[in-house]
């Protein structure tokens, strides 16, 4: 089996915006025909990311290579242009038809009408603006409206597609639709992709493999399953919606289990570190279960006497936050919340397997 | 209101008779301020749009002294210019006071902070983003700048409306670069001036409503371009 071959690589890319340095990626790739996700909050230099990669913003130090060769001038970076594209968060539509918008890139790039027509309907059917095409695109809804901003960009059948965020702005039914749309093109096409966004849920939907950025930095990289369930640190851990982080000390450590104090209890969990280091452990919400005192007999290795502290809505979830000596977060459902008559105040007990307590390497 | 009337009356047999001289005014009028307007669209509109675009140290100041320009009294322009061409100043080689081509390039100089302020804000109201959207569709910077221009045309339009106004309606300029000279140098501002001076009211009102008349009419021409493209 060999190896997908990598579509681009940034290397020791720094980029500055008013001598301050936002950006430093000492190495990215994106293989070919891959999905790839920069996740993080608002700030954590996505887009930045996304646009340099994108060759739309200049970077003081590094480089790309694509399919291997360097950009090393600007007209390398002007063709590399020529055959990527990006959609923004914003549709950024041209005043005029829709199929005048559809048409402009592939104008730009200089294809001949016939190659314009056909790839304007085939991505209008792809997308279902087929009965849009004559409409003005100022008039459209904002799903409308991103609809013709991604086949836009699908029409120029380009190398790599880089996606900032083009479903933030949407609803919920609007962007599932749009989503589910954007899925299937990805992968009928395999257009090798880099999408930035900061929800998770669509990240893990779209993207084979998951970059975390925080303050400009890739802080960890790889599957959706290993990002979230194995964050490298406490600032991903927070992130990916592990909400239980506890620090502790290693008491014992044998057969790939670990002993850990915190809070005066002892907390069990996967791994091997040495007794008596220092470590963070993790422990994601949907991992906690909930019962009434004494206890439901869970074969979970940690389970500890609690008091409900908070009980915050989460969508179709609860999260109650538990004291249990140290902090806990589990997610119940509104038909959980009733039957254990959970409230503040309500002692419970909490358990939760040693295979979901994840050591959290990193700080 | 007796000498309004009379005004009105004598500007309508004025247009109704045809008058060579008035015509020829009007015509020349018309002339000057167009290809000045022109000159300042060239010129104004390209420095908006490089400065709506480019970022360098000092581009503030550049566009404070833009804004500046937008309100410069045109009998300053005209005495400036006067100078520059004075036989004895820098460009007075060329020979070009009190010639028409004196008053093109005063009413350029009017115009053109004009045009360049307006264009700037247009291009600075599109959204930030449009410029990368457009340069990732594969625009070299030359395709980047004309189709911002196209998504920003009725602010442009608007900028060269307000370049027209203010030089089809200047007097200070034309009448210190021109002289106001019969058959050559005269425009319908100076002509109005000197109707006034002599007490010819009558005449004065005349020209005075011709001048609004021209105004009115080139600028619904323009109005109708601009609000047929609007986007509905």
């Amino acid at each position: 089996m060999t190896a997908e071959p990598s579509a681009l690589e940034a290397r020791d890319l720094a980029v500055y915006r008013g001598g301050v340095q936002v950006l430093a990626i000492p190495r990215l790739e994106v293989t070919a025909g891959s999905v790839l996700a920069l996740i993080g909050p608002n700030g954590s230099g996505k887009t930045t990311l996304l646009k340099t990669l994108a060759a739309l913003l200049p970077f003081r130090e590094g480089g790309l290579w694509f399919q291997g060769r360097p950009l090393d001038t600007r007209a390398d970076l002007e063709a590399y242009r020529r055959r990527v594209t990006m959609v923004f968060q914003e549709p950024l539509l041209f005043d005029g038809p829709v199929r005048m918008n559809l048409e402009a890139g592939l104008k730009l790039r200089g294809l001949p009408a016939a190659v314009r027509q056909a790839r304007v309907q085939e991505v209008a059917r792809r997308f279902g603006i087929t009965g849009l095409l004559d409409r003005q695109a100022r008039k459209l809804s904002g799903g409308e409206a991103q609809r013709t901003s991604l086949a836009r960009a699908f029409a120029l059948e380009p190398e790599i597609l880089f996606l900032d965020e083009p479903f933030s702005a949407l609803d919920p039914p609007t962007r599932e639709a749009l989503m589910d749309d954007l899925a299937l093109a990805l992968r009928q096409t395999r257009t090798t992709t880099v999408l930035a966004t900061h929800d998770q849920a669509e990240a893990l939907r779209l993207a084979d493999t998951l970059a975390v950025m925080h303050l400009g930095r890739v802080v960890q990289s790889g599957t959706g399953i290993e990002v979230v369930n194995r964050p490298a640190d406490a600032f991903v851990a927070g992130f990916v919606g592990m909400e239980t982080v506890l620090q502790g000390r290693v008491t014992a450590s044998a057969g790939g289990l670990f002993r850990v104090a915190v809070g005066g209890r002892e907390v069990e969990a996967v791994g091997g570190p040495s007794s008596g280091t220092e470590v963070l452990v993790g422990v994601r919400p949907e991992n906690v279960t909930l019962a009434a005192p004494p206890g439901s007999g869970s074969s979970a290795r940690n389970s500890f006497p609690c008091t409900v502290t908070r009980i915050v809505p989460k969508g179709p979830y609860f999260k109650v936050e538990l004291d249990c000596g140290f902090f806990l977060a589990a997610f119940v459902t509104p038909g959980a919340l009733e039957e254990l008559a959970l409230a503040p105040g309500r002692a419970l007990v909490a358990s939760f397997k040693a295979t979901a307590a994840h050591l959290i390497t990193g700080r | 209101m007796g000498l309004l009337w009379e005004g009105v009356k004598k500007a309508m047999e004025l247009l109704w008779t045809l008058d060579p001289e008035v015509l020829g005014i009007t015509l020349f009028s018309l002339k000057v301020s167009i290809l000045a307007t022109l000159a300042s669209l060239v010129l104004g509109g390209g420095a908006g749009v490089w400065l709506a675009l480019a970022d360098f140290p000092g581009r503030r100041l550049l566009i404070s002294l833009v804004n500046t320009g937008m309100g410069l009294p045109p009998v300053v322009v005209g005495l400036f210019v006067t100078i520059l061409l004075w036989r004895s100043g820098p460009l007075g080689f060329l020979g070009l006071l009190y010639t028409p081509s004196a008053i093109i390039l005063a009413q350029t100089v009017i115009a053109t902070p004009i045009i360049a302020g307006i264009s700037l804000t247009a291009i600075q109201q599109l959204p930030p983003d449009l410029r990368l959207q457009i340069l990732s569709l594969g625009a070299s910077r030359a395709q980047m700048v004309l189709l911002l221009a196209r998504e920003a045309r009725l602010p442009l339009m608007g900028a060269v409306m307000a370049g027209f106004g203010g030089v089809i309606s200047e007097v200070g300029a034309s009448i210190m670069v021109g002289g106001n000279i019969k058959g050559s140098t005269r425009v319908l501002t100076t002509a109005t001036v000197m109707e006034a001076g002599k007490g010819n009211f009558d005449a004065a009102i005349a020209l005075s409503l011709i001048l609004l008349a021209l105004t009115f009419t080139v600028n619904a021409l323009l109005t109708h371009i601009q609000q047929r493209d609007r986007p509905r």
